[in-house]
């Protein structure tokens, strides 16, 4: 039962990675881009969340984290660069 | 029922729920025709849909495991704090670029008429 819905919600989840990267390919401004990014990073770390939910380990949320925290940095970075032209004013 | 049983139906559930929860925040990423309204689904959808997993997880490991487990919602909760504030961000930068919303207008024209 949880092997089957796991694979089910891997299907959904890779679904939505492929349409997120439709966005970034096709975005027409460059902000829409970087939103697009910022999806694909949070999506990757719920996927990786639940590989490690398959796999019955606790091994894979310390990566799962660090991939949270670089998509939060660079969607900051990357805002706060097209609103002031610059990153540390 | 067992308790074992039920947990597990539990944690199947959230488990679809929350790739059904992403899979819509991607399609309104994908659907919506601007760039302020594509905000909306990532934003919210795709967050629920990662603390529904994180919530799973840590239900799962809470039974499985020696233990209670509840690092997961640490991730939880950075996400939480962490979404609004890039979604601010980038409303802002498109702000600054002047993006047109879906009825052609623009932040100029939103200024002239208030």
């Amino acid at each position: 039962m949880l092997s089957l819905a796991i694979d089910v919600a891997f299907a959904l989840l890779g679904l939505s990675l492929a349409l997120t990267l439709l966005r970034v390919l096709r975005g027409p401004d460059v902000v829409d881009r970087i939103l697009a990014l910022d999806t694909l990073y949070v999506n990757s770390a719920t996927m990786l969340v639940l590989y490690g939910l398959d796999l019955g380990t606790g091994r894979y949320y310390e990566a799962a984290l660090l991939i949270a925290m670089l998509g939060f940095i660079t969607t900051v970075v990357l805002s706060k660069f097209l609103t002031r032209g610059d990153v540390i004013e | 029922m067992d308790i074992a049983v039920l947990m597990e139906w539990i944690v199947a559930g959230l488990v679809v729920a929350g790739g059904a929860f992403s899979l819509i925040g991607s399609l309104g990423l994908v659907r919506m025709p601007d760039f302020f309204t594509r905000l909306h689904g990532p934003s919210k959808a795709t967050t629920i849909g990662m603390g529904s997993i994180l919530l799973a997880s840590a239900l799962y490991m809470s039974v499985r495991g020696p233990g209670l487990s509840l690092h997961e919602f640490m991730i939880s909760l950075f996400i939480v704090i962490t979404t609004p504030v890039a979604s601010h961000l980038l409303g802002k930068a498109a702000r600054h670029r002047r993006l047109p919303g879906s009825a052609g207008w623009t932040d100029g024209d939103q200024a002239r008429n208030r």
